[in-house]
């Protein structure tokens, strides 16, 4: 650490640094790579494009901040996505851990099948099951639209849920529920008030998992919507090919902050709660 | 076998409380797990395996959409498709490889960093690495046009560097520009999967007792040779699994093809997508994912059988 100044060290101590920082530099770099799309997001929501495509920076502008839902279809789209995503996850979720209580307590005769089953949608690309998906429909002559979008949504939130929830009924310690049958708990009182408080934080992960991936997802979507059923990501789409308005930033930037926001918060309070629980 | 099921009366002095209540009838342990399985085993029996079947069955139909199919076991289509599409089932798989590769390459010193050399930062770059999912993610392919459009700072540096002499004579790049390029896509792909490559890595490194490294250390192994003897072997799990969320998505992708690429670079994902919206060819379509979904359930399996099977679910 105190080693003279001579020139021979002033060449090599920074060498030595990078050496020994090598795994941060590389991984701070990474990060770099991870976030530098939502930076440029965040800039261009600020933009004033000069033509319909919001691709080269020109001046700094408010106004899509003024006016987020000035482009037609886009905040009903946003909303369309919105009650897909909650319906969705709701379904998933409750049947998901249902599953996962199954596949997490019990041993019974079919159930490397049934972890099969589940593994198997999140073991496939997406257009796969999307086109299967949607050939079926298509020839049940089912209607394309808000239904058919939530099945399809529901279908792949399933394996989502089951894995997050069912990892952690796995770690749940049984004597707990034990104690609470010997304190003369009945089952139900059990359930409430023990099972599912303990197995609260993997349901939550669960469902937070599958509204991203619902509210997000585009593959299976554009297989299975109808004209009239346009999500947000569809609507991005779209976008893409006419000209992006500057909403579309406004709109991702916001819920960027917004969720980031959520999960900071969420973190102190879990690390406040740490402390004065020591 | 649960301890319910045993119909022997509980030797004396057993604690009776600990039992299962009497008026519990023996037979609903037994049948409990099916029942809570019934609800999503019949949502994925009907909305996921029930439309592969069907699927492997229209890819053996003629006909139209009017006048309706038949099933007249037309192999023909599988021929055809992929005489038609074998350069978009080779781009597919190329392009996702290399997404892959550089995935682990840029993702594992990140997930190393995280899981030893982050100290109370660690939650917080978790949260950086889930972040980016904030976003629409077609919203931030998009970006990726801006940064890498040609009077872009990219591009730019890349011509001043004469990097892209190099990438052009690769084949990566094409007329001193990134965007519609194979180096876009990959840049895309690689972008856009990477989290899912980092979470798995993550979880696997963090499991390793850090009493490991300084054993290996004690006993005089270089860094290099602790990360290669001990970390990475240790660490197999998570490289398996991210290599797999990377590889299976990334080769079904059709919209970095579509967003970033031109019609030069396009993937199976998107041959599919213009079979089954546009051309309204659903044979073809349905020939073709299912011969892409064999591809990859063969090489998964080939994979995995290399590297060790592993209880995923």
């Amino acid at each position: 650490m105190s080693a003279p100044l001579t020139p021979l060290t002033l060449l090599t101590a920074p060498i030595r640094w990078v050496r020994r920082n090598l795994v941060v530099i590389m991984g701070s770099l990474a990060l770099v790579y991870l976030l530098l799309p939502n930076v440029v997001v965040m800039l261009f929501s600020f933009n004033k494009p000069a033509g319909r495509f919001n691709y080269e920076w020109r001046e700094f502008s408010t106004d899509a901040w003024t006016n987020p839902c000035g482009v037609a279809d886009m905040c009903g789209s946003l909303g369309l996505s919105l009650r897909i995503a909650l319906t969705a996850t709701l379904i998933a979720t409750v049947f998901g851990t249902l599953a996962a209580f199954a596949l997490g307590r019990y041993r019974f005769r079919g159930k490397s099948t049934a972890q099969g089953l589940i593994f198997l949608p999140m073991a496939m690309p997406e257009v796969v099951m999307a086109a299967s998906l949607g050939t079926l429909f298509l020839n049940m002559r089912v209607n394309f639209g808000f239904t058919t979008i939530l099945i399809a949504h529901v279908m792949f939130c399933l394996s989502f849920v089951i894995v997050a929830v069912k990892a952690r009924v796995m770690s749940m310690d049984p004597r707990l529920e034990e104690a609470a049958r010997d304190l003369y708990a009945g089952p139900a009182q059990t359930f409430w008030r023990v099972t599912l408080p303990l197995a609260a934080p993997g349901i939550a992960a669960g469902a937070m998992l599958s509204f991203a991936l619902s509210f997000d997802d585009f593959i299976i979507t554009q297989f299975n919507a109808g004209p009239s059923t346009v999500t947000f990501p569809m609507f991005v789409w779209g976008a893409a090919q006419r000209g992006v308005p500057v909403q579309v930033n406004v709109i991702g930037t916001a819920m960027f902050v917004i969720a980031v926001a959520i999960v900071l918060v969420g973190q102190l309070t879990s690390n406040r709660r740490k402390k004065q629980a020591l | 076998m649960s301890p319910a099921l045993t119909t022997a009366p509980p030797p004396p002095g057993a604690a009776a409380p600990a039992e299962a209540p009497p008026a519990a009838p023996e037979r609903r342990p037994r049948l409990t797990p099916y029942w809570l399985l019934l609800p999503a085993g019949i949502w994925l029996a009907v909305f996921f395996v029930a439309p592969l079947f069907y699927q492997a069955s229209t890819s053996v139909q003629t006909g139209s959409l009017e006048e309706g199919y038949q099933v007249t076991w037309h192999f023909a289509t599988y021929w055809e498709a992929l005489q038609d599409y074998g350069p978009h089932f080779l781009r597919s798989f190329l392009y996702a490889a290399v997404a892959t590769a550089l995935c682990l390459l840029i993702g594992y010193p990140l997930a190393y960093m995280i899981a030893f050399r982050a100290g109370r930062w660690r939650g917080l770059l978790l949260v950086m690495v889930i972040a980016p999912f904030f976003t629409s993610f077609l919203i931030r392919t998009l970006a990726w046009k801006s940064i890498l459009s040609d009077s872009g700072p990219v591009v730019s540096a890349l011509n001043s560097l004469h990097l892209l002499d190099v990438t052009s004579w690769l084949g990566l790049t094409a007329d001193d520009r990134v965007l519609a390029t194979p180096l876009a896509v990959i840049c895309g792909l690689t972008y856009n999967f990477l989290p899912f490559m980092v979470l798995p890595l993550y979880s696997s490194l963090e499991r390793i007792d850090p009493a490991l490294h300084e054993a290996s250390r004690d006993l005089y192994a270089k860094p290099s040779t602790t990360f290669r003897r001990v970390t990475f072997p240790l660490s197999l799990p998570g490289v398996v699994a991210g290599t797999l969320l990377t590889f299976i998505p990334a080769s079904g992708d059709y919209i970095n093809a579509q967003l970033l690429g031109s019609p030069r670079e396009q993937m199976v994902g998107n041959a599919i997508q213009k079979q089954f919206l546009n051309v309204l060819d659903y044979p073809t379509a349905a020939a073709m994912s299912f011969i892409l979904m064999a591809l990859i359930l063969v090489m998964v399996t080939l994979y995995m059988r290399r590297a060790g099977t592993e209880d995923l679910v």
